[in-house]
């Protein structure tokens, strides 16, 4: 079984602190490194306003995290974001599950697409007796 | 609080959609209306619903802030699973929000 997971964390900074941002995203990156895991990308998206309000703040701001690894540097790093009190939030996608489906059918519609180029998805090409002719004539 | 989305949609909003549709059609049952709705994410190839992709998400996001139900936008089933997981994501974070008044 493979233990690579991929995971992508946003996280949440109170807006007031926010030339803390990179010395955050710097510590959170060596708490998963320590852990065994990787830091495919840390990425800050910006102060944002919320769509609703948390703990009293209309705005933060955004980061992303891509993480490589195993699970248990998620659970550290979870862990130390809800004891910071500068995070006002985050979330963890576990992401490499939904890629390998999108990757799956990104190839069925490849390969579909060579078997007959000249229908163009219309449902039921094989239908009718038109079809049914052509395929006793090849 | 009416979730009476056919009506409110010929109020207008969710214009993105096809100019053929006939609304008058629809509650009489019968007739199948001709120029069926299609889904967009089909059309666009999409594999994979970003949840940080907030202007995508919110022409799903009615004034409301509900989920806009698929026999109003046509999505099919697939991507309408894929997109309400992401619309919950994005709701998590507070880049969508879960009600509006």
């Amino acid at each position: 079984m493979d233990n690579k997971r991929q995971y992508e964390v946003v996280f949440i900074v109170d807006p007031t602190a926010d030339e803390e941002v990179p010395k955050l995203t710097e510590s959170f990156s060596q708490i998963v490194t320590d852990q065994g895991g990787v830091v495919v990308k840390a990425e800050t998206m910006g102060k944002r306003q919320l769509a609703y309000e948390i703990l009293h703040h209309k705005d933060g701001t955004f980061v992303l995290l891509e993480i490589e690894g195993s699970g248990r540097e998620i659970a550290e790093l979870e862990r130390r974001m809800r004891v910071n009190d500068r995070v006002l939030r985050y979330i963890t996608v576990r992401v490499d599950e939904d890629r390998r489906r999108a990757e799956k059918l990104k190839d069925r519609r490849a390969r579909k697409a060579a078997k007959r180029p000249s229908h163009g998805g219309s449902s039921g090409p094989r239908r009718g007796p038109a079809m049914e002719f052509a395929e006793a004539g090849e | 609080m009416s979730a009476n989305y056919e009506d409110r949609n010929r109020g207008g909003y969710d214009s993105d959609d096809d100019g053929d549709r006939r609304p008058m059609g629809g509650r009489g049952g019968g007739r199948r209306m001709h120029g069926r709705r299609v889904c967009r994410f089909c059309i666009d190839k999409v594999d994979l619903i970003d949840f940080k992709d907030v202007k995508l998400l919110q022409n799903y996001l009615p004034e409301r802030g509900k989920i806009l139900p698929r026999r109003i936008s046509g999505t099919c089933a697939t991507h309408q699973r894929m997109l309400a997981e992401a619309i919950k994501r994005a709701r998590n974070i507070a880049l969508l929000p879960y009600t509006t008044d």
